[in-house]
């Protein structure tokens, strides 16, 4: 087979991304130029890298590259397979959508901020993440992510004058650095057991090791790319890094860089440790129910729409684990084909998360760039002055929130389905788990619908609750187009699911040996199925055009009465008073009043009101109002954890004398150490 | 292609017209109960034309979202009740969804309408959508579990092959699963339709109304959509309770003599089941709203312990 077309695309795609990167840091003292060139070679690169996934995915057989290095274990080797050539479409959707916004949006920075150096953290996250996906070498695998975490490290510190952005920037590399640590750790294993840094010889090696090692290297990978990914308890960085970095920053970090975790942990755990040990899916499967509900009430107490956005993409991690988890548990069982329709559900759903949440970042950042509040208390009736931005934000809303006909609420039912096939095909204790993890996810869908009504209303509808909010202007037209392409993804992706799946084909063939789609396709092509005969099935276009047809006749009755009875605009009910202002509203505290009252066990919610009164109480002058809610993880994991760090290292740094005398010492004795611990062996 | 077309066209007439019957049934015989005489059984009709022939008051402060709403809520309850059985196994869309489309597409719905009501800066209107949003998030986990419970006995989540199974077996009712996960819908319906103890369908009081308070600012043609649209969507989750537990008249071949005898059957059924929420709401008074998820959780316990009954025998 030619494999010329995709390796020619895939390199030129990384080589427009590290010249993208050099040339824009090298123009960075014309900002205009700078700008052109970063978004211009992110969209090229963007668009490279796109056809290579889809003629990788296309062609079906995976593409290997390898270039000996000279060092030993390290190789350049690279390998274009179907799950990386997945990661790397996703990749490139989000790169061409976020390049093209970008255009408009670092305007904004021209005078103000180094574009040149964004333009450079950019498409060097970006050449890491191509790296990450395509790496056939262990260690080329850790050098790609670490770049990667550096790169992402830059942009989310990049407003480095504001305090919250440093310390977020800390926070984050700090974690990204315990998480590169487990993997290290992990791969050694692995090496170990094989006595080589490729992939593929892990394949046969993971079968031999021991399973206590098995198990060691299980919960290290899932440790290093759970802290990555943002599962809970390790998901602390995740909602104060991704809101600080500059918004089309955000939509990649939110959008794929956390996706960097789940393309490890299925690369590991499917690919190269083989679904092993078996009490591995049941991990995953958990740790995604408890990130999915935990993910979503933290959001609905969030009034910053970035932060609200971050909690929510730890969210949708839950809903990609629990897929996850179940394909490793199906597969383990020996269900190969459930295996396979769970292991579609989590890959789709991760292509979905990617578009929705990359779309919704982009549209808090127009809000953010035309408003400058991210506090959402500050915002409401920019429906008005921003028209499309409110529309593109209203369709990731209803995807983010799994409503048909979109895409969120395809890859949603794929797992439900996925979950309900576990009862059958599973023994013991765990067939009453699957289900129950299925109220969850339920619990979890019908809580986000709550936090997205919020969260679109509160920004959008009714009258404005600031002064900039009443300012606000429309986004600039490639602003508007970068949105638009998410927007028509959702849409596609949700009506045209059927024709979208085979894509999974090769994935599924690769990593399970069984393909799988065309069980999930019947009903003339429209209608997606759950795989095994009599099973759910369900038709996202069926569900739009059915729609319409209902809401047709009903629009004409309605138009028809109009015509003959009149429709005029009047004031709203005010009981009788003074007319309504916007200090009547709903406020987004009060929206989610009722569920932190109702989860007060899990949010522990402290309020303060003071009141300054001259006569009565009844009439006050000023009234303070204070809600927090305990931040748990924090106070009870984290808090400690760091206490005993600084416990440790006070005591450290009596070996830490200053003098340079005591370190060649140290040096010295480190050196003879590891040299007798050579000799030995 | 003909038998889905004048299948469709069939249940759609029957869908809208039993709706206002329903609630219109449901209003009078709560009345008799209460010793009223109430309005009559055809109010809700009355209720609606009239509607259709008023002019309407959009408020200033709202924007398309607020003129949106009444046709989705209207479109998805009516596509839902074409993917529920109603008088035979046949549902004319079940092959298009099952069970989870029917819950995601009156979540779609519900949605919409908690958009409208936050639309026109009214605060009733933020109160409702909030007290709305947050019943239906803990409704949701008890309902899926009771129907998980259902559609794991039937192997399938599609409402005809649900139905076929039920049809095929002897009656099941009896069995602690089955009764149980009744049991739980039954409360996830009071509370879905905004009844008493959840909601009171027919207070206009600030601190107790819920559906209503988010309706508030519509009137006209509008309000006669959402309204229409609420009680085919009462319809539609009492014709699942039915038809679920119930399956006596549903029969698997779809003739003229089987749908007459499967819509007398039917009707029947509703009847009983209306009877029974009628009595609910007469000896109940409305729960405190903090005291709603409790109710709730009982729901889900319900369907919890059905899900193992399940398991168990």
């Amino acid at each position: 087979m030619n494999t010329f077309p995709v390796s020619a695309a895939f390199a030129l795609s990384l080589a427009a991304y590290a010249a993208g990167g050099v040339a824009s840091l090298a123009s960075w003292r014309r900002p205009s130029m700078a700008r052109n060139i970063c978004c211009g070679a992110a969209l090229a690169g963007g668009a490279l890298g796109g056809l290579a996934a889809v003629l990788g995915i296309l062609q079906g057989t995976p593409v290997h590259w390898s270039v000996p290095s000279g060092i030993p274990l390290f190789a350049y080797s690279f390998s274009y397979d179907a799950l990386g050539g997945f990661f790397n479409l996703i990749l490139a959707i989000l790169t061409i959508a976020v390049s093209v916004y970008s255009f408009g949006y670092l305007k904004e920075f021209e005078g103000k901020r180094n574009i040149g150096f964004f333009g450079f953290l950019f498409h060097l996250l970006l050449l890491s993440l191509t790296i990450v996906f395509t790496a056939a070498n262990a260690f080329l695998f850790l050098i790609g992510w670490e770049v990667g975490a550096l790169a992402a490290y830059g942009l989310v510190a990049f407003y480095h004058e504001q305090r919250e952005s440093r310390q977020a920037g800390l926070l984050y590399i700090i974690m990204a650095h315990a998480d590169v640590g487990c993997l290290l750790l992990g791969f050694a294993l692995l090496i170990q057991g094989s006595g080589s840094a490729e992939f593929a010889s892990f394949h046969t090696a993971a079968a031999h090791l021991s399973s206590a090692r098995q198990s060691a290297a299980f919960v290290l990978f899932f440790l290093g790319f759970g802290i990555k990914a943002g599962v809970i308890p390790f998901h602390i960085w995740l909602p104060a890094a991704h809101p600080v970095a500059p918004s089309n920053a955000s939509a990649l970090l939110s959008g794929i860089v956390i996706k960097a975790g789940i393309y490890g942990m299925t690369r590991i755990f499917l690919d190269s440790l083989g679904g092993v040990p078996s009490w591995a899916g049941l991990a995953v499967l958990i740790v995604g129910v408890v990130s999915a509900v935990l993910g979503v009430l933290y959001a609905l107490m969030e009034h910053d729409l970035k932060r609200l956005l971050a909690y929510h993409s730890i969210e949708n991690i839950g809903i990609i684990l629990m897929g996850l988890g179940a394909a490793l548990i199906f597969r383990v069982a020996g269900h190969p084909l459930l295996a396979g329709v769970a292991l579609i559900a989590a890959m789709f759903h991760t292509l979905n998360h990617a578009i929705f949440k990359c779309l919704l970042f982009l549209g808090a950042g127009s809000v953010l760039h035309s408003t400058g509040a991210r506090n959402m208390e500050e915002m409401g009736g920019l429906i008005r002055p921003m028209p499309v931005t409110a529309f593109c934000f209203l369709i990731g809303a209803v995807a983010i929130s799994g409503l048909p006909p979109l895409n969120g609420f395809v890859s949603e039912w794929l797992t439900y389905q996925s979950l309900l096939a576990g009862f059958g095909a599973t023994g013991g204790l765990t067939r009453i788990l699957f289900p129950l993890a299925g109220s969850m996810l339920a619990l979890t869908g019908a809580l986000a619908a709550a936090c997205f009504v919020k969260a679109f209303a509160i920004t959008f509808l009714a009258l404005p609750r600031g002064a900039e909010a009443s300012h606000a202007h429309e986004a600039p037209r490639s602003m508007l187009v970068g949105m638009g392409t998410l927007t028509v993804g959702c849409v596609s992706l949700g009506l045209g699911v059927t024709w979208f799946l085979p894509v999974f084909n090769a994935m599924t063939e690769q990593l399970l040996g069984q393909r799988v789609v065309a069980n999930l396709i019947t009903g003339g092509g429209f209608v997606l199925s759950a795989g095994t005969p009599h099973s759910g099935t369900v038709s996202t276009a069926i569900i739009a055009v059915g729609l319409l047809t209902l809401a047709l006749p009903a629009a004409l009755l309605v138009s028809r009465a109009t015509r003959r009875f009149g429709r005029k605009s009047g004031p709203v009910w005010d009981c009788g008073l003074p007319a309504l202002s916007e200090e009547n509203e709903y406020t987004a505290t009060g929206f989610s009043k009722a569920l932190r009252m109702i989860f007060s066990v899990l949010y522990k919610p402290r309020r303060e009101i003071q009141a300054v009164f001259d006569v009565s109480p009844y009439f006050p002058k000023e009234i303070r109002f204070e809600s927090e809610i305990e931040p748990t993880f924090e106070k009870w994991l984290y808090a400690p954890l760091q206490e005993f760090i600084f416990r440790i290292s006070s005591r450290m740094r009596t070996i830490q004398a200053g003098s340079i005398h005591a370190y060649l010492a140290y040096i010295f004795v480190t050196l003879v150490l590891l040299l007798l611990f050579g000799v030995r062996k | 292609m003909t038998e889905l077309l004048t299948n469709s066209g069939l249940q759609l007439v029957l869908l809208l017209l039993v709706a206002p019957l329903l609630s219109g049934m449901i209003k009078t015989l709560k009345a008799r109960l209460q010793t009223r005489r109430g309005p009559g059984v055809l109010q809700s009709y009355r209720d609606i034309f009239k509607l259709l022939r008023k002019g309407m008051v959009i408020p200033e402060t709202a924007s398309w979202i607020f003129t949106v709403t009444p046709y989705v809520v209207f479109g998805t309850a009516t596509l839902v009740g074409l993917m529920i059985p109603m008088t035979t196994t046949h549902a004319p869309f079940s092959l298009f969804g099952g069970v989870l489309a029917v819950v995601y597409l009156l979540a779609l719905g519900r949605f919409f309408l908690a958009l409208g009501g936050l639309d026109t800066g009214s605060s009733f209107g933020g109160l409702g959508s909030s007290r709305e949003m947050t019943i239906s998030a803990i409704a949701e986990p008890a309902m899926m579990l009771a129907i998980f419970t259902v559609a794991l006995g039937a192997n399938s989540t599609n409402l005809s092959e649900m139905a076929k199974v039920a049809v095929g077996q002897s009656w099941r009712f009896l069995a602690p699963s089955q009764m149980l996960a009744f049991a739980a819908l039954f409360i996830v319906l009071i509370a879905e339709t905004g009844r008493i103890p959840v909601d009171n369908p027919a207070t206009h009081l600030e601190l107790t109304m819920i559906h209503e308070a988010m309706v508030l600012e519509y009137s006209g043609p509008y309000l006669a959509l959402i309204e229409w649209g609420a009680s085919i969507k009462q319809l539609v989750l009492m014709t699942l309770l039915v038809n679920t537990f119930f399956p006596f008249g549903l029969s698997s071949n779809w003739t003229a003599q089987t749908v007459g005898v499967g819509l007398v059957f039917y009707l029947a059924k509703l009847l009983m089941l209306a009877c029974m929420i009628v009595l609910v709401e007469t000896t109940n008074a409305k729960l405190r709203l903090f005291r709603v998820p409790e109710l709730l959780m009982v729901a889900f316990i319900l369907g919890a312990l059905a899900l193992i009954s399940t398991f168990l025998f």
